[in-house]
């Protein structure tokens, strides 16, 4: 290595590629950090848990360890009528938090402070478990400013009480649905980005900037092959066609190049009884080849299937 | 390879590690393709081996993408180290047996990550789809191993200075170690929000920018010398080309994600960095072609010749694309359509498996000191890579265009699902051909291994080609 230009080199190198990482990781993280959290950011957030991918508490994908999202129509302690039904997100004793609660930091300026003075939410135990909701507040700035409340500490419910309040009917598992979009790849074809240039009429607005703090992955996807979902459960918010969509796509679109999702049914369906894939199928052909008027029905998913929790998630996107 | 993995260093022959390498790459290009073309039935075909977890398009896609990228394109620049590092130092390897141990691991550790991921557990992040102690295994058994062995073959060199393809190969190892760990950080520090899926980017557009890009072009710099005999036009235009990859390919990430959220100023900075990776595009190809003159005759004859001009060539269209489709004028057009994908292919599959065939080929004729067991089997390899390629290059991109009609004038979706359907087909058929292509080339490769003629001491392998 002998060699004089070889050490002015290799010291450019470094300069040059130091330089390049300078301003393309250094300086857009100091922007994107300084970005406060949207209220569609908190929700999904709240909603979606630790993370969306492979993580300690779940390694193999099977949607453990994440929050429920309820919907609370009467006050868990006292029992009586809310004004309006609430989103409450339920993290169970060992379930781990968001990263937003973990760091609040990363709620960005102003959230962070309201969630902090008003929210109490460094007074949340994951041994314990938390309940949160969303808050808003007039910001100093004008306009109103979305944070996070612990209502385990400022109303004193505990996650057992609010699940037991709002029931199955009324308890959603988007987090643990959106480790199924994840592992069976949903995102490789349907992204969740409508793009901010002629993509709005069909799928809705794009996303915003504070949108995304303290999600992980965010999975918006890169190679559209199907419909944008950014929005869907604004446009579709029928379960009974998810369900059809889901078991088989050509039921419900005939021209549809989704793959069929039947396997996340399990074994059994909502009554204990084995679902007969093998009949199905067979019964499919023989409609599919006009030798019967009407398909087989879609059997009725359990409550604790894996498609219980990705349809939970698809609808959840409004 | 099991009986030199306990071998003294001194006992294993040189070339050993690269001869692993080689056939490795080679099996993992037929398992990649393979993969490929069962996707691409998928998409033509939705019910085509269908109820069943594991065989569903979401999970083997990224198999697909990352078996490629991992085990082809990566494992065949490993094999092209492995030889061409020491040859242009004049010296050996510096350890023989630690590069037969990087490619026991390597196939370990990417067998490993691809079950991973077949399962379904991922990290939710295209290109660094891997769980974090995948992540954490390449980076100390695959990347480490082969960086040190280049560089320290490089720093007990017999030459006074390093020829051009040594520098890129001693900076590609660097910078893909810095780049894989950078880019997987939010793995290691549950880092989120928009911070990661920028990193994400990062890492997709620096692994191609400054990994398989300058070690493909550094294949070329390589043979096209070697086989012609000619040396290279200039070795200044080199240096610009080595510069400019450095400083122009490294900073583009953004234009990834123009239509995402991102601060407006780094999506146009982006944008004007990714015109100015024409320069090292620009660079490379005149300096490659203008080293052939008089000996044009090779890229017909020459079957190393053939594979790394027609990669030569490839670079051309793809940064014509690459350098103005990620500006704002056109990007809103075709962001996130098939045309993407089309581009993809022409940068691993165009450019830089071209590049990377011949590296192998030479390679391990030469190591093995056996001639090509059969010509006429590696012109069906070329022909069916090339024209599978361009079948599929070419469907997917009037895809894409339909696709980014359907989007800005927002037809219903299925619409362009029919429209597709036929190009869906197409693309099939191309995929399936660089599939056979490669069963033959393995074919091909093992037979020149098994039976080839001996090349006599003192010849080179494609001085022979056309001898009995």
């Amino acid at each position: 290595m002998a060699f004089r230009e070889y050490k002015i080199g290799a010291r450019l190198f470094g300069v040059a590629l130091g330089g390049s990482m300078m301003i393309t990781l250094y300086f857009p993280t100091i922007d994107i950090t300084s970005v406060a959290a949207t209220d569609t950011g908190l929700r999904k957030a709240l909603s979606f848990g630790r993370v969306g991918g492979f993580s300690y508490e779940d390694p193999l994908l099977l949607g453990h360890g994440k929050p429920k999202t309820v919907v609370l129509k009467t006050d868990p302690r006292t029992g009586q009528p809310m004004a309006q039904p609430v989103n409450a997100y339920v993290y169970e004793s060992g379930i781990p938090f968001p990263s937003l609660i973990r760091h609040p930091r990363t709620m960005g300026p102003g959230v962070k402070e309201l969630s902090l003075s008003q929210g109490h939410v460094t007074e949340a135990s994951e041994s314990s478990g938390a309940v949160f909701v969303i808050q808003h507040s007039d910001s100093a700035a004008g306009g109103s400013l979305a944070y996070v409340e612990n209502a385990t500490a400022t109303r004193g419910w505990a996650p057992s009480e609010v699940l037991a309040a709002a029931g199955d009917e009324n308890t959603t598992y988007v987090g643990s649905g959106k480790i199924m979009f994840v592992r069976e790849g949903c995102w490789w074809c349907h992204t969740l980005l409508p793009e901010e240039t002629q993509d709005w009429q069909a799928f809705g607005i794009p996303p915003r900037l504070g949108d995304f703090n303290s999600e992980s992955p965010t999975a918006f996807g890169s190679d559209r092959k199907a419909p944008d979902l950014l929005h869907v459960g604004s446009r579709n918010s029928s379960k009974e066609w998810m369900m059809m969509h889901f078991f088989n796509p050509r039921l419900v679109q005939p021209h549809s190049i989704m793959p069929r999702f039947d396997y996340l049914w399990g074994e059994k369906d909502a009554t204990g009884n084995t679902i007969d894939y093998a009949t199905w199928r067979k019964e499919y052909l023989e409609y599919r080849d006009g030798k019967r008027v009407y398909p087989p029905d879609v059997p009725q998913y359990a409550s604790n299937s894996e498609i219980r929790y990705l349809i939970d998630f698809v609808l959840s996107l409004k | 390879m099991l009986k030199y993995l306990f071998a003294r260093n001194d006992d294993i022959p040189a070339g050993t590690s690269a001869v692993y390498f080689g056939f490795s790459s080679i099996l993992w290009f037929v398992i990649g393709t393979g993969l490929g073309s069962f996707n691409a039935a998928k998409l033509a075909f939705p019910d085509f081996v269908t109820g069943s977890e594991l065989f569903s398009f979401g999970h083997m896609r990224q198999v697909h993408v990352l078996a490629v990228i991992f085990g082809w394109i990566s494992m065949a620049f490993a094999m092209a180290m492995m030889y061409i590092t020491p040859a242009l130092g004049n010296t050996k390897l510096w350890s023989e047996k630690l590069g037969v141990w990087n490619c026991f691991l390597w196939n370990i550790g990417l067998s490993l990550g691809l079950v991973c991921l077949w399962m379904g557990m991922s990290s939710g992040r295209e290109y660094s789809d891997f769980p974090w102690a995948i992540d954490l295994y390449i980076a100390a058994f695959m990347a480490l191993p082969l960086a040190f062995n280049v560089w320290l073959t490089i720093i007990k060199r017999r030459t006074q200075g390093i020829y051009t393809t040594n520098w890129f190969f001693a900076a590609g190892v660097f910078m893909v170690t810095i780049v894989f760990l950078v880019g997987n950080s939010p793995e290691f520090f549950s880092l989120s929000g928009l911070s990661e899926a920028y990193l994400t980017w990062w890492f997709a557009h620096n692994v191609l920018g400054l990994w398989i890009t300058p070690v493909a072009a550094a294949i070329a710099y390589y043979t096209v010398p070697k086989i012609t005999g000619n040396p290279l036009y200039s070795h200044r235009i080199g240096h610009l080309h080595f510069w400019s990859v450095v400083v122009f390919y490294s900073t583009p990430a953004a234009h990834h994600l123009m239509s995402a959220p991102l601060p407006e100023w780094l999506k146009s900075f982006a944008s004007v960095e990714g015109v100015l990776i024409l320069v090292p595009a620009i660079a490379f190809v005149s300096n490659l072609l203008l080293t052939m003159q008089g000996k044009w005759h090779y890229f017909v004859e020459n079957i190393e010749m053939k594979f790394t001009i027609t990669g030569v060539l490839l670079a051309i269209p793809l940064n014509m694309q690459g350098g103005f489709q990620q500006t704002r004028a056109i990007n809103w057009y075709i962001h996130g359509t098939g045309w993407i994908v089309a581009h993809a292919h022409l940068a691993l599959l165009g450019f830089s498996t071209f590049l990377e065939g011949a590296a192998v080929y030479y390679g391990l004729q030469t190591i093995l000191r056996r001639k090509l067991y059969s010509l006429a089997l590696a012109n069906f390899h070329f022909w069916f890579l090339l024209i599978g390629f361009s079948v599929y290059w070419v469907s997917m991109t009037i895809a894409g265009l339909i696709q980014g009609a359907g989007k800005i004038y927002e037809v219903p979706y299925i619409d362009v699902v029919i429209a597709e359907h036929p190009y869906m087909i197409a693309r099939w058929v191309g995929g399936t051909m660089v599939f056979t292509g490669n069963v033959v080339w393995l074919y091909n490769m093992w037979m020149t291994a098994k039976v080839g003629t001996e090349i006599p001491a003192g010849r080179l392998p494609h001085e022979l080609a056309y001898e009995r």
